[in-house]
């Protein structure tokens, strides 16, 4: 186990290696100048032979690679070109508002589409299997931004359950140490404002929640029924289980690999940010950021952010596969 | 009698020292300038305005956006300010000023007494310290990019303080728009102290002159700023000014609807009728200071003739898009300046929309049948351009009509600005937003030869005229303005009948505003200032 941690690790270092040179490459094949970029409609020539020259694209591209590379060694992600800002600032105060919202969309799923795949698996064929599938595949094909403006309306702007946007009232305050608002708000032992952020939470949560609830609950549907066919379920029954029991202590865990890959993909996919949603919500996140660092050709700021979400992404997978020799004892990692 | 006298005299005596006293004359200037003239009717509360983004920089002399111009300004202070209600200036960091004969020397008279957020005393150094450190990259504090310093401090060669409340800016050639540059964000006065103190990192501890202090900045969420308790002109009526940044318009309507937020900008068109039923709302349309265009690259075939660029003019139907586009609130536009801009020529025909008359003039040039061509469109929002793709589809269609069969082309923001810089595309929709409402921002930035060279142009038509090149350079050297005027509208006529453009229209400023907020007056340049907005109870 230890060895293969420790192999997984290491692959790491080429993984980080490639994206950054694949994302460098990428971010200077596309067209468009961040300098004419960053200054619009109303660049001067002489600003923008000046702002080339203090953001060093003057330098041959091999010696920018090599300059970024020796700086991103030293954990040196550079300064954003639009703000001005370091790299790595940027981030860590973006990636915990990403963080959050994931965790939240992915505990609604994974509970919410779990329950629904195994009572849909439980009961083939009845009248839930079929509205939850259904409604299943309605939640996959639902537009984002619809779904997310419905939400909004319905319960923010006609029933007042919810705010309507943001993170935390303004009108809150809340010492900012982790951004990870939630966690703020306990440390704090500020009741009032860990409430406030989790109704900032929920629809945002919701809305994003739906399409991996989707997969979740029909994976997980298909995944159990295939392990109860199996001859040591049938077993099992002949031992005179409960049903409940069976799938229970029996069929479930086995029935969990596919469905945790599927919680892995989308966490990690969902860690890169959630344009529409952040959108939408005016979620300080990710996604907006590596949206808009990639229109403004913010080279630095692309590359920090996209390093950064490869080795999450990573990282992710590599919990998904060590979770796969808890769930079954038959593979081991050595 | 004897007795009224001796009350009488000491009376008549106040007076003639409360009129002859300095500090009084200055408070005389004071109360003349348009912002002051707008009472604070309650003072106390927070005003929250909403735009569809953060700021990007709270550093003034390194923004171009105009989310960070709207912030920025509330926290800074300029030489000379923008008047409330249009784009002529006023004193406000400079009580006063003079201008040499030659045109070349400028001097500030700086206002006493006026101290930054930190306590550090404003006078002449921290000017010159303002421009040294935008113009020269080398500057130990460069602030980054300084977009705008070259454009602002146009002609200007050096900085003297010449005493602590004298400064003085010395221009290679007299160049008339140079006072409303000392009005613009770009030269908004940063404190010296704090700069160095923080280096780097002043774009997020900024620290100025203005109305209201900063107080925390959550990225992509919010700004918060507080009153400046000793602002030199008066405490702003409200105590915390919150800029939130909520990109969706949607949105950031119902969440004024709810009250949450007070201000907001850029509304749907469709939403106008929603705000205007509702009673706690205000929707403000007035006069924009944009122009949406097409460009004609003239030295492109078969644009090179003036009679194909003329027919182009008359086969585009303004009005139609702007009921289409711009929910109505636009102006069809005959000029390269809008209305909005002294100088403005009304006497200027337009070319009306006939498809005859454009049939006609092909037909003179050598295509009875018309030809075939691309029209570029930008793929992006402007305020000039609401919805660039179905206006560039209606303009195709239109264009269609008088046998001009011209095939779609887009690019990315980015890379559409470098290649039509480039003099790549046949003809290509643009626009401009005015800088600083002088006119000389619109015509010799945009239509000068100066600014037709490859790769760097603003001239996106590459049209290049003597005539109107030697009229737009005596128009920057003349002091007065009735001259300059006169020397604007003759150019107007010019590029009228030479038609490089096709102007299309001058989409109006939008904003909607809760009907509590009072004395807010959306300005000309669409620039935010808040400081004598207030809150009715």
């Amino acid at each position: 186990m230890g060895r293969y941690l420790g192999r997984r690790l290491l692959e790491l270092i080429p993984v980080f290696f490639g994206v950054l040179l694949v994302v460098f490459i990428i971010t200077r094949l596309t067209p468009g100048d961040p300098a004419v970029v960053m200054l619009g409609e109303k660049a001067t020539p002489e600003a923008v032979a000046r702002l080339r020259e203090v953001l060093g694209l003057n330098e041959t591209l091999p010696v920018q690679f090599l300059r970024y590379l020796g700086r991103t060694v030293q954990g040196d992600l550079g300064r954003s070109i639009q703000s001005n800002e370091r790299v790595l600032v940027e981030l860590i105060a973006r990636f915990p508002a990403t963080i959050e919202l994931t965790f939240a969309a992915m505990l609604i799923a994974s509970g919410v589409g779990i329950l629904t795949g195994v009572i849909a698996a439980a009961r083939q064929n009845s009248w839930f299997d079929g509205v939850s599938m259904i409604t299943a595949l309605f939640g996959f094909s639902m537009p984002i931004f619809w779904l997310g403006i419905m939400l909004i309306l319905l319960f923010a702007s006609y029933l007042g359950w919810f705010p309507i946007s943001g993170r935390l009232d303004y009108t809150i305050d809340l010492a900012r140490q982790t951004n990870l608002y939630f966690v703020d708000a306990l440390l704090a032992r500020n009741w009032a404002a860990a409430a406030n952020v989790l109704r900032h939470l929920v629809l945002p949560a919701v809305t994003l929640s739906t399409v991996p609830l989707a997969i979740i609950a029909r994976m997980t549907r298909s995944s159990l029924l295939e392990v109860l066919r199996q001859d040591y379920v049938r077993t099992a029954r002949a031992k005179g289980l409960t049903e409940g029991g069976v799938i229970a202590r029996h069929a479930l865990r086995n029935a969990f690999i596919p469905v945790i890959t599927v919680i892995g993909l989308n966490v990690g996919s969902l860690l890169g940010g959630a344009i529409l949603t952040e959108t939408i919500f005016a979620w300080p996140g990710i996604g907006r950021l590596v949206v808009d660092a990639i229109f403004a050709r913010d080279y630095p700021l692309v590359q920090g952010a996209v390093l950064v979400i490869a080795l999450l992404f990573v990282l992710v997978n590599l919990l998904v596969d060590l979770s796969y020799a808890y769930l079954d004892p038959r593979i081991r990692y050595g | 009698m004897r007795y009224r006298f001796r009350i009488l005299v000491p009376v008549l005596l106040l007076t003639a020292a409360l009129l002859i006293a300095p500090v009084n004359l200055q408070g005389a200037a004071m109360a003349r300038t348009s912002w002051d003239a707008k009472a604070c009717g309650a003072t106390g509360g927070t005003l929250v305005f909403a735009q569809a983004d953060d700021a990007v920089s709270l550093d003034p002399n390194d923004i171009e956006d105009g989310f960070s111009v709207n912030i920025d300004s509330n926290m800074f202070d300029t030489l000379v300010r923008f008047r409330a209600d249009g784009t002529q200036v006023e004193p406000s960091l400079a009580e006063s000023w003079s201008v040499s004969a030659d045109g070349k020397t400028w001097t500030f008279k700086l206002r006493a007494g006026v101290k930054f957020h930190d306590g550090t005393p404003f006078n002449a150094e921290a000017v010159k310290f303002t421009y040294d450190r935008q113009i020269n990259n080398k500057h130990p504090y460069f602030p980054g990019a300084a977009p705008y310093a070259s454009f602002s401090y146009q002609n200007v060669t050096k900085v003297d303080a010449v005493d602590a409340q004298t400064v003085r800016f010395n221009l290679s050639a007299p160049f008339a728009p140079f006072l409303t540059n000392m009005a613009m964000f770009s030269t908004a006065i940063v404190s010296p102290t704090a700069v160095k103190k923080y280096g780097k990192d002043f774009f997020k501890n900024p620290v100025g002159t203005g109305p209201f202090r900063f107080v925390e900045w959550v990225k992509k969420d919010h700004v918060t700023m507080a009153a400046n308790q000793d602002y030199w002109a008066g405490r702003p009526c409200v105590d915390r000014l919150i800029a939130r940044a909520i990109p969706d318009n949607t949105v950031r309507l119902l969440e004024m609807e709810r009250g949450t937020v007070h201000v907001i900008d850029q509304v749907n068109p469709p939403d106008y009728e929603r705000i205007r039923k509702n009673k706690d709302l205000v929707l403000f349309t007035g006069p924009g200071l944009n122009t949406g265009y097409i460009a004609l690259n003239v030295e492109k075939s078969p644009f090179n003739d003036v009679r194909i660029r003329r027919a182009v003019n008359y086969a585009v139907n303004k009005a139609a898009l702007i009921r289409a586009f711009y929910a109505g609130v636009g102006a069809p536009a005959k000029n390269p300046i809008p209305p909005t801009i002294w100088s403005y020529n009304d006497a200027v025909p337009a070319y009306e929309y006939s498809v005859e008359k454009a049939k006609q003039l092909l037909a003179e040039a050598g295509y009875p049948n018309g030809f075939s061509t691309e029209l570029w469109w930008p793929n992006r929002a402007r305020p000039y351009l609401t919805q660039p793709p179905k206006i560039a589809e209606a303009l195709q269609a239109q264009l269609a009509a008088a046998g001009i069969r011209a095939r779609l082309v887009t690019f990315e923001w980015g890379t559409y600005l470098e290649k039509i810089r480039n003099a790549e595309h046949p003809m290509a929709i643009i626009g401009w937003i005015g800088d600083n409402g002088d006119p000389d921002n619109f015509l010799y930035v945009l239509l000068d030869k100066d600014n037709a060279e490859k790769g760097k142009a603003n001239n996106y038509a590459f049209y290049k005229s003597e005539a109107l090149h030697s009229l737009l350079i005596k128009a920057q050297q003349v002091g007065e303005q009735s001259q300059r005027a006169a020397l604007y509208r003759q150019a107007q006529v010019i590029i009228h009948n030479d038609a490089p453009w096709v102007p299309l229209v001058h989409a109006a400023r939008v904003a909607a505003y809760r009907k509590a907020v009072q004395n807010y007056f959306p300005h000309p340049l669409e620039i935010r200032w808040l400081h004598r907005v207030w809150l009715a109870r």
